[in-house]
């Protein structure tokens, strides 16, 4: 297979023929090239709505109070209740396989008055109270200091972790930001931290335009004792929170003298749900895109066939003298296997590249235009064209196969015969 | 060196079957240089593809320097092809996209021998036959009678124990087919078998002993006064 004397055989061969050599290396060229764009292309459209997610721990849903619907324990219908930061303990201690129930209290917001000031500088910025474990369901990178920590939980501590944004409003730039002292709503907090959201992309702005305190501390220093805005439910990661959620909605509805019927006083946001519909969607077109670009391939594939069968055809009588000079039939089959061999890989290696140069040209006009609704960075990985690596050999072995073995199925006398 | 008993060959075509060889019994001695001769239908072709293993017999026994040939695979069929046998076709059969060099090294290249060593040697046989300086030439660069030479050297570079020839000069004019005829007299001077099929006469005379076909049966046999091609040229 790898002798120096075979490749120069099969490139004289190839040599002699380059307008058809040429052809038959396009059908396959263009089938790989379809294959892997069409893969990218999906992957970009994935990309872009996925990003819409953010990155928010995908297994997750939030959970916030409505107004009852119905009368209940002679409790009237239209009652307004809130959870309590034992709801949070129940949670835990009564539902399994949950990984993170983290309480949040909000304060500002789209389109907010100013709330924060530091000297003679003020912004609007969304403040949060939270639990350390927050920042395992939505990733962040935190430049400088720490995050909230159970020590700041514990004692009420008045500190904050505040986001660039917010470092950019508030401060001069080269100014130290680690121990200053920040004014929400007139009370004073003291900064411990700044963060970025990871993977920022450009919409992420009101992200970062966020400022961190401990949940406690919120409730103490804005009014809000031991209630709870809303909570963010991550699950275990074999368990979908999906289904989960019903024993959480039930546990809330006891404890709250809600009616077990009423499924309108808890309102929630299923993130896992929404976004396995979304991944359904995509294996769906990740699945179309295999199979169109396959069927490409295959023409491609039986372009090649059918050129070695040609070339069998016509060197019909090569063969045969090259059998009458000794050559076994396995010499000759071996020789059309590497030669449609050959012409698949290599026509399929620079398909690959072609397609790798227009994902580059793609992404580079993506990125120079900025971003463009629901479509980011277009990509396949390697998986993805180890795959189509292997389904070039397999073919470019079946396409040489039909043409080999009819290559040494005639008597070398026939074969020596045929002008 | 060539030893065949009872060797019986026929073609079908559809319903019709056409008896070609008709119990052929026929012995050749090392060093012989022998032609077969007879009408176009005798069955001398078939005769010789038979003795070149490109074809099979129906029935009949075949034994090439103590080998018996029945029922070979065609993997030891062409590894005797290889060893044992030498072709020259009377339309050359060149591999046209290879130079004259590469043509007479692809016998050594299917033995398996290394690129320099199988250079050598061809270019040895090439020079033999008078085509040294042509090495390098494509066989459409080469006229009929350099084509026939450079096949000769081509069925000699492995080394065989039979050269066969079918028709040898059978597309030449008469003063290159009396050129390639000197050759193979020159050849079997050395000492190697060779067989001829020939339909001319005059050819038939440079051998040393004739055969002639007729109908699928041998008609006649006998050794001649082998007349020298070299007093034609």
């Amino acid at each position: 297979m790898f002798n120096k004397d075979r490749w120069d055989e099969i490139l004289q061969a190839l040599a002699t023929n380059k307008f058809r050599t040429f052809l038959t290396a396009f059908g396959v060229f263009w089938g790989i090239f379809i294959l892997v764009l069409l893969l990218a292309l999906t992957n970009g459209l994935k990309n872009g709505v996925t990003a819409d997610f953010g990155d928010f721990a995908t297994n997750s849903m939030f959970m916030w109070t409505q107004r009852t619907s119905m009368p209940y324990k002679g409790m009237p219908k239209g009652r307004n209740f809130s959870y309590k930061l034992d709801d949070v303990e129940a949670i835990k201690a009564q539902v399994p396989n949950l990984k993170y129930v983290s309480p949040r209290n909000q304060l500002g917001g789209f389109m907010g008055s100013n709330n924060v000031t530091r000297g003679t500088k003020t912004g609007a910025f969304e403040i949060y109270g939270d639990y350390p474990e927050y920042i395992n369901q939505q990733p962040m990178d935190i430049l400088q200091g720490r995050f909230i920590s159970y020590s700041d939980i514990n004692t009420k501590r008045k500190v904050c972790v505040i986001g660039t944004d917010v470092v950019k409003g508030l401060y001069d730039k080269g100014e130290e930001v680690m121990g200053s002292y920040i004014k929400i709503n007139g009370v004073n907090f003291m900064v411990v931290g700044t963060f970025k959201m990871s993977n920022s992309q450009g919409d992420r702005e009101q992200d970062a335009n966020t400022v961190y305190i401990p949940f406690t501390t919120f409730g103490n220093a804005f009014n809000r004792g031991d209630n709870v805005g809303w909570m963010a439910i991550t699950a275990v990661d074999d368990v979908t929170i999906t289904s989960v959620k019903q024993q959480i909605f039930d546990l809330m509805k006891s404890r709250h003298k809600v009616a077990p019927e009423d499924d309108r006083a808890i309102g929630h946001w299923d993130l896992s749900e929404q976004f396995e519909r979304v991944n359904g969607l995509f294996t769906i077109l990740t699945i179309v895109g295999y199979f169109v670009g396959a069927l490409v391939l295959m023409s491609g594939i039986i372009g090649i066939s059918n050129i070695m069968l040609i070339v069998v055809k016509e060197r019909t009588k090569e063969i045969g003298v090259r059998r009458a000079l000794g050559a076994s039939p396995w010499t000759i089959k071996g020789q059309i296997l590497q030669e449609s061999l050959l012409l698949t890989i290599l026509s399929g290696m620079v398909g690959i590249s072609f397609s790798a140069f227009m994902i580059w040209l793609l992404n580079y006009l993506l990125d120079s235009s900025g971003p463009v609704e629901n479509f980011a960075n277009p990509s396949v990985n390697m998986t993805v064209v180890f795959t189509a690596l292997i389904i070039l050999v397999v073919s470019g072995l079946l396409a040489g196969l039909i043409p080999a073995n009819s290559a040494t199925k005639m008597k070398p006398v026939d074969a020596l015969r045929i002008e | 060196m060539i030893e065949i008993k009872n060797i019986h060959k026929s073609y079908h075509m559809g319903s019709n079957s056409l008896h070609v060889l008709k119990g052929i019994n026929f012995n050749v001695k090392e060093g012989e240089l022998v032609s077969i001769m007879g009408s176009s239908g005798s069955g001398k072709s078939t005769l010789l593809n038979i003795l070149g293993m490109l074809d099979e017999a129906d029935s009949g026994e075949y034994v090439l320097d103590g080998f018996p040939i029945q029922n070979l695979n065609e993997k030891i069929a062409a590894k005797y092809r290889n060893e044992f046998l030498g072709f020259i076709f009377q339309s050359f059969n060149l591999i046209n996209y290879k130079s004259a060099l590469d043509n007479v090294a692809l016998p050594l290249y299917y033995q398996g021998i290394k690129r320099k060593e199988r250079i050598d040697k061809a270019r040895h046989y090439l020079e033999k036959v008078g085509l040294g300086p042509w090495s390098n030439h494509l066989p459409s660069e080469l006229s009929g009678g350099q084509k026939q030479r450079v096949a000769i050297a081509r069925a000699l570079a492995s080394d065989p124990k039979v050269l066969l020839a079918d028709e040898p000069t059978g597309a030449l004019d008469t003063a290159t087919s009396y050129e390639v005829m000197e050759l193979i007299q020159g050849i079997n001077d050395e000492g190697k078998t060779i067989l001829v099929v020939t339909h001319e006469h005059d050819i038939a005379n440079m051998t040393k002993r004739i055969v002639n076909l007729k109908d699928g049966v041998i008609i006649d046999d006998s050794l001649v006064e082998q007349v020298r091609a070299s007093q034609y040229v």
